[in-house]
């Protein structure tokens, strides 16, 4: 009966470790509080430029690191106790989640005139930090630029019947179709939707397995953001595959990472700072610059080497916030079948 | 706790032994003292949260919307789909695991060893990483066509889920049967093969009956598993009810629906249970021995050993070496291009402390429930045993976000701590103990706690000194299929783990969710060899007990 003995004393000793780790990594109530930001964006994307945020301010951020609509819901189920400072978001769709639930504070003026103003609320409780461009991303060895169609209109043609692949259950795609349907009209997506599906629109899981798919030549056409081509360009410099820009068309919608204040915080000075950070030359000017995340900087006074400006795209103008009505567009999906 | 007297007939045919209470017996029913189920209830009772914030979530909606979200045939569609896959996964897992396990366990199979861990080990794969590779070597363009020239079939759809689901979740039945072959007391088949019955017959009527109960507790761990999985599904596209929920939870930020179909999965996960109560009730059957036992004659396979090694290595090429072949091309490949390979150390070690709590603690947890649902006829026992499946049923998110708000409510100053995710753990997990310790007491005939009854111990003294030792097989066999689910899981950790604590797991889906697959490989890799580590474990302890 020795070895129960050994068992149960080795089980009150982890259990004494676990209660003194729980109780170290409690968390703090100092004067210097560290800034708590939910990060839907990945550590892989922006952990460094946290930590320069540290090297500058010496202000310390902590940094969960999530999927962005699982962290909006966290936020809202944590309610009036929520650890979060700071909510830096994949899309708009969760930024105008939070907003509608009255989340987020307003910006300061200084912070918001940073930014374009396509590329943020328009009840000023958040901003892009940086663009994300819907494009087609086109296999190299079957398309020239010239032969990808100009707009996602032109997708429905029976000429790209089982050519062309899309990610209806992504979140990204979704926040395109919500634009659609607020810019263009219900009736004008529906038929959109109807038309890819009759034309056997290939669906994947995401956007990377569809530039995967493209360049496997799955499909010769991709429906997706323009940066993760960037991805694979990075591993692989002779990936066949580029990103077509849709100039002024609805499918060339400009989405955001954008980042947001909450009202539970008792941080806003600090945490203001740090989206002020994150706007700044340096920073944006790095967003656009990273060659395997290569993103838009939302400041006009920075450019992009590799990519168009801006003002070249020409971005639909819709209220990004809108893009969180996304309870229609999954119903507009289910109806037509997109969601298999 | 062996006896030196050859066993008796009284001991031989259990059935006719008074080991088991007839049902009706009352005063044996209650004889379970509180110092096990006060703690079981407790346990009962905390699994139960997960249940409780579906409630409170779904009562923010109208009866009428529930029920047209209910009767949508949307929702339907999705509840058959998940049950015609999770049935076939469970049938094919157990018509490959229990075979497997007895191969690799009892037979002269060449390399037994090898595969004994090699069969098992698919289960450290977490299914967002073996799909994904399955669709790296599979789907068109991929690294089947491009090295071999042939066109595989598709990945996509019912058949890949269903491959994926079965080659990553079949382990559950391999080790819950290996682990109840290993403490089967051989007099039974030997006293079959003296009264003149061959080895198959033997087999058939006499091992495959005291394994009844530890195949159907490997296969409901199975069919639930496929009822909350999301990575597999999600990336070879097979839409079942896990998918529309997180769909749902993903996209509309609205937290009510998803609640409905919660509650809806469930639901469903009781008619499991009731259905594995039937298939699994014990018939008298499963007590066999009197504790730690010899190790049963190992049987010649002659003829049929080769085909046997070629079955067994089909299953490590598709659940081993397929993922672990894209996994080590990815690492290559970007190698080659000049990319930094980051060791990750520090991850593994938080890996490995966070799980090994989490094992630990569930094996704690499950300790009294298992004693009292597997040692007494208790109908409150076996409740309190089936409502510790609701967490591992639903899927991770759900649990998650109910601990996220109970948590930051009632136990604040614990949110976001280690002892909070290792709670998730064990309620995400704690069947998996469960079922193993009971399926180990199972073969313990409950005389020896009555001959330590009669011998003058008191019924604490008797639980402490004589059950819970008995249960140490099982404890072990279940806090390691613990580690290793909880090495792998996603959801809790990244909502409830403290801020800034990386895990191998979290750097796998952090690197894939932005195709840096060159990054992912490495800490993809430290899952595998991490999860091989309590395989080996168990391989190693067993091979000493035969010593």
């Amino acid at each position: 009966m020795r070895a129960t003995r050994h068992t149960w004393q080795g089980a009150a000793a982890l259990l004494t470790a676990l209660a003194i780790a729980a109780a170290a990594c409690g968390p703090g109530t100092g004067a210097d509080d560290p800034v708590t930001v939910y990060s839907g964006r990945s550590e892989e994307l922006v952990g460094e430029v946290f930590d320069g945020f540290t090297d500058e301010t010496g202000i310390e951020v902590e940094v969960r690191y999530g999927d962005t609509a699982e962290l909006a819901a966290t936020i809202t189920e944590e309610g009036e106790a929520s650890p979060a400072d700071v909510f830096f978001g994949q899309d708009a769709g969760a930024l105008g989640a939070l907003q509608a639930q009255g989340r987020l504070v307003e910006l300061p003026d200084d912070v918001l005139d940073l930014v374009d103003p396509v590329l943020r609320s328009r009840e000023d409780a958040w901003v892009g930090v940086t663009g994300r461009v819907r494009v087609l991303a086109y296999n190299t060895d079957e398309l020239s630029e010239a032969e990808v169609p100009d707009s996602v209109f032109d997708l429905t043609d029976p000429q790209w019947a089982g050519r062309v692949g899309w990610a209806p259950t992504n979140g990204s795609f979704q926040a395109f179709v919500t634009a659609m349907r607020v810019a263009e009209g219900e009736d004008v997506a529906r038929a959109w939707l109807e038309g890819m599906l009759a034309n056997d629109a290939v669906e994947f899981e995401n956007n990377t397995a569809i530039v995967e798919g493209v360049s496997r030549g799955e499909v010769a056409i991709g429906v997706t953001n323009h940066y993760y081509l960037y991805r694979f360009l990075a591993e692989d410099p002779d990936f066949n595959v580029d990103n077509k820009y849709l100039l002024g068309d609805i499918g060339g919608l400009v989405n955001i990472a954008g980042a947001g204040v909450l009202d539970t915080s008792d941080l806003h000075e600090d945490s203001f700072e740090l989206v002020r950070f994150l706007l700044s030359e340096d920073v944006q000017r790095r967003f656009g610059q990273t060659v395997d995340a290569l993103e838009f900087p939302v400041r006009d006074d920075v450019d992009a080497p590799d990519l168009p400006s801006l003002e070249q795209i020409d971005p639909p103008d819709v209220d990004l916030s809108r893009l969180e009505d996304l309870q229609g567009t999954l119903e507009l999906l289910r109806e037509v079948g997109a969601l298999s | 706790m062996s006896s030196p007297h050859p066993p008796t007939t009284e001991q031989l045919s259990p059935q006719l032994s008074e080991g088991v209470p007839p049902r009706g017996d009352r005063r044996r029913r209650a004889a379970m003292h509180p110092i096990v189920w006060i703690p079981a209830v407790g346990v009962a009772l905390a699994m139960l949260l997960p249940a409780v914030y579906l409630v409170i979530a779904a009562s923010d909606l109208s009866p009428a919307r529930i029920g047209g979200i209910l009767t949508d045939p949307e929702t339907l569609r999705l509840a058959g789909r998940t049950v015609l896959l999770g049935g076939t996964v469970t049938a094919a897992s157990l018509l490959l695991g229990v075979p497997l396990a007895w191969l690799t366990v009892r037979s002269d199979l060449p390399a037994r060893r090898f595969f004994a861990i090699a069969t098992a080990l698919p289960l450290v794969i977490p299914t967002y990483v073996g799909a994904f590779t399955l669709v790296g070597a599979l789907a068109r363009g991929g690294l089947v066509e491009d090295w071999l020239g042939i066109v595989p079939p598709s990945p996509y759809g019912f058949w890949g889920a269903f491959v994926a689901l079965t080659l990553f979740s079949f382990p559950y039945v391999l080790i819950t049967v290996q682990a109840s072959l290993r403490g089967l007391d051989p007099s039974l088949e030997e006293a079959s093969r003296l009264l003149g019955h061959g080895p198959v017959r033997t087999f058939l009527k006499v091992t495959v009956p005291q394994l009844r109960a530890s195949a159907a507790a490997g296969a409901i761990l199975v069919t639930l598993y496929v009822f909350s999985d999301f990575g597999a599904v999600s990336i070879l596209r097979y839409s079942t009810f896990t998918r529309g929920l997180y769909l749902q939870y993903r996209s509309a930020f609205d937290r009510a629906p998803a609640a409905v179909l919660g509650l809806l999965l469930v639901a469903m996960t009781v008619a499991v249970i009731v259905m594995e109560a039937r298939t699994a009730r014990d018939r008298g059957g499963q007590f066999g021995s009197r504790g730690p036992t010899r190790r049963g004659p190992t049987v010649p396979l002659r003829g049929w050993r080769w085909p046997a090694a070629a079955l067994c290595s089909l299953v490590v090429l598709g659940g081993l070496v397929t993922p672990m072949a894209v996994i080590t091309y990815w690492l290559v490949r970007g190698v080659q291009a000049g990319e930094q390979v980051n060791v990750a150390v520090g991850a593994a070690g938080r890996s490995l402390l966070v799980a090994g709590l989490g094992a630990v603690v569930a094996v704690l947890a499950a300790l009294p429930v298992a004693i009292w649902a597997g040692r007494t006829r208790s109908r409150i026992a076996r409740l309190v045993e089936r409502v510790s499946f609701t967490g591992y049923a639903l899927p991770g998110i759900v649990v998650a976000l109910a601990l996220v708000f109970f948590g930051i409510r009632v136990a604040t100053p614990l949110y976001q701590t280690l002892a909070m995710l290792v709670f998730a753990y064990v309620a995400l997990f704690l069947p998996q103990a469960i079922g193993s310790i009971r399926s180990s007491l199972l073969q313990v005939n409950p005389n020896v706690e009555a001959a330590s009854r009669s011998l003058g111990a008191t019924r604490v003294a008797t639980v402490r000194r004589i059950t819970v030792p008995l249960a140490r097989r099982g404890a072990i066999a279940g806090g390691a299929l613990v580690f290793l689910t909880a090495l792998k899981e996603l959801p809790a950790t990244l909502l409830l783990a403290p801020t800034g604590y990386d895990t191998l797991a979290t750097r796998v889906w952090s690197a894939t969710a932005e195709a840096f697959y060159t990054r992912a490989s490495v800490p993809a890799l430290g899952l595998i060899l991490l999860g091989s580590l309590p395989l080996a474990v168990l391989m190693v302890r067993d091979r000493r007990e035969l010593a």
